[in-house]
């Protein structure tokens, strides 16, 4: 019983494991895809890796006219981004955090970490990082009903209110039969997890023109230590998100009770496979005029309120 | 033969989700070439319908279905997009600039509608099983999301592409839960709607070069 209990905690330790190993790849795997889809040879996989290691071994520099809500932001950021990691559940592992409820704690620890970064952004009193909060504020505004009504769709179908309840429910045999409201909610997480890892067509991470900006103009003034904390964050950010999409409504697994290094690898290379998506959406997309991603976050909303619909109609065979 | 009528069911309950997703789509869009255009796939792939409906194991597939498929094909994809595309370019106008319901309280006013269609789908009884549950609730919202368009837009164009979005609802109708209703009906229908469709479009012309704009809730105030 004692062997079994120290397997479940191993198992449920796996995935943060992995998240805190491997999120930065992510980034890597993006990078090199619209590289090479360019036409460029592009940055090593492990750039992500090296920006960090060398962010982390610069010193700081503080404006005076910042408060300690700019040096705790990137903190609690972080921090509450990897307490949202342990929430999630990968493969078939369960998350090592797991209670009726916690879908609603995940959106809002992503949620404490908007505000914190947005706040610091808002405490340097510059005008363009102002700008810049006021517009991530608006976008994830507007994502967040997406997501939850997502999710509340995902919780319906499996009767479950915990990630875990739905990761394990949610098998190949009962996906074939909800595949029209999972698949909305899938396209409206699909959409979720490009805005609010400001990613093309919403935002690009690459610009650094004051007027388009939104996520990189809230941290321009952060640097060394606390820009790697922000970095990292956003890293995990997207690990979460991505590893919710695979976990909770695409069941790429198989399942059995000895089966879960294979689920394991699998979500893995799905994660891949969402990061290189991600790369092959930015680069063969434009970023949509910022009066225009509204409509995209409510096309999005719409998906999973459909789907809720759907659920609630009873229209599942 | 039954792996066949699951895919062909499969194929009409993702035409009936299309269709759905244009009309809110449609809600959302200001550019009137692209609410044309979405009617026009809308009318498509209700082309597709009928057959689809048939193969699935609902009545016999005979060639009034196909025939009826094909024209609606033709006309709703092909004839009424070019008369009304014709309209737009005499009438100069790109946007529907002013509706009476802003363009995302559309989109969520199409949401409640298609709530509401689900609601009352469940309690209307029928005289016999539908094809797929989707189509009662898809065709009820696809009727009042037309409706809608036709009352909450201020651009005559826009009024005719919600009337044709209606008609298409109640083609959904009529093929889903109707396929005992004589051929020489459905083709009557089509033909009011062409002529409709017709006569609006010219209507639109003159009004076009009268006032200088398509905007219905101006043509109430005199010109000098």
């Amino acid at each position: 019983m004692a062997g079994g209990l120290f397997m479940t905690l191993a198992k449920s330790l796996i995935h943060p494991i992995l998240a805190l190993i491997f999120a930065p790849l992510m980034l890597g795997v993006i990078g090199r895809t619209k590289a090479i889809l360019a036409g460029r040879e592009g940055p090593p996989l492990a750039q992500p890796y090296h920006d960090l290691r060398k962010l982390l071994g610069k010193g700081a520099v503080y404006s005076r006219t910042t408060t300690w809500i700019f040096r705790a932001g990137p903190m609690i950021g972080l921090a509450s981004t990897i307490v949202a990691v342990l929430l999630v559940p990968f493969g078939s592992c369960p998350a090592p955090l797991a209670f009726p409820g916690d879908l609603i704690l995940f959106a809002y620890l992503l949620g404490l970490a908007r505000l914190c970064t947005v706040l610091a952004a808002l405490d340097t009193g510059s005008a363009f990082e102002g700008m810049g909060a006021s517009r991530e504020v608006l976008f994830s505004a507007l994502a967040e009903p997406a997501l939850l009504l997502g999710l509340a769709a995902v919780a319906r179908e499996t009767r479950s209110l915990s990630l875990s309840g739905m990761q394990a429910a949610q098998t190949l045999s009962a996906w074939s039969g909800a595949w029209l409201p999972l698949s909305l909610v899938a396209v409206a997480l699909g959409v979720v997890l490009l805005s609010e890892n400001s990613r093309i067509p919403v935002d690009d991470p690459n610009t650094h023109l004051e007027l388009t900006m939104i996520h990189e103009v809230m941290v321009l003034d952060h640097g060394g230590p606390d820009l790697a904390f922000i970095l990292y964050g956003a890293a995990l950010k997207m690990w979460a998100l991505a590893a919710l999409l695979i976990g909770t409504v695409l069941p790429i697994r198989v399942g059995l009770p000895y089966t879960w290094p294979v689920d394991v690898a699998l979500s893995l290379a799905s994660m891949l496979g969402i990061a290189v998506g991600v790369g092959v959406v930015e680069s063969t997309m434009a970023r949509l005029r910022m009066s225009r991603v509204p409509q995209l976050l409510i096309f999005a909303t719409t998906l999973s309120t459909l789907a809720l619909v759907f659920e609630f109609g009873g229209l599942i065979r | 033969m039954s792996l066949l009528s699951d895919l062909a069911r499969l194929i009409a309950e993702l035409i009936l989700i299309f269709v759905v997703l244009t009309d809110l789509i449609l809600l959302g869009s200001s550019r009137l070439t692209s609410t044309i255009r979405l009617s026009a796939w809308q009318g498509m792939a209700l082309g597709f319908l009928p057959l689809m409906v048939s193969r699935a194991g609902f009545g016999p597939t005979t060639l009034r279905l196909v025939t009826l498929g094909a024209v609606l094909f033709a006309m709703k994809g092909f004839l009424f997009p070019r008369l009304l595309l014709r309209a737009l370019r005499t009438a100069e106008v790109r946007h529907e600039i002013r509706p009476i319901v802003g363009f995302q309280a559309s989109i969520l006013a199409g949401i409640a509608i298609v709530a509401a269609s689900f609601w009352m789908g469940g309690r209307l009884p029928l005289p016999r099983p539908a094809p797929t549950p989707l189509a009662l609730p898809m065709a009820l919202s696809t009727i009042l999301i037309g409706l809608f368009a036709i009352t909450t837009r201020a651009n005559a164009l826009n009024q005719v592409v919600g009337y044709l979005v209606m008609e298409n609802g109640i083609f959904i109708f009529g093929v889903a839960l109707a396929q005992e209703e004589p051929f020489i009906v459905e083709m009557g229908v089509l033909l009011d709607v062409f002529v409709a469709v017709f006569v609006m479009g010219i209507a639109i012309f003159h009004i076009g070069r009268e006032f200088d704009h398509i905007e219905v809730d101006q043509l109430s105030s005199l010109k000098d």
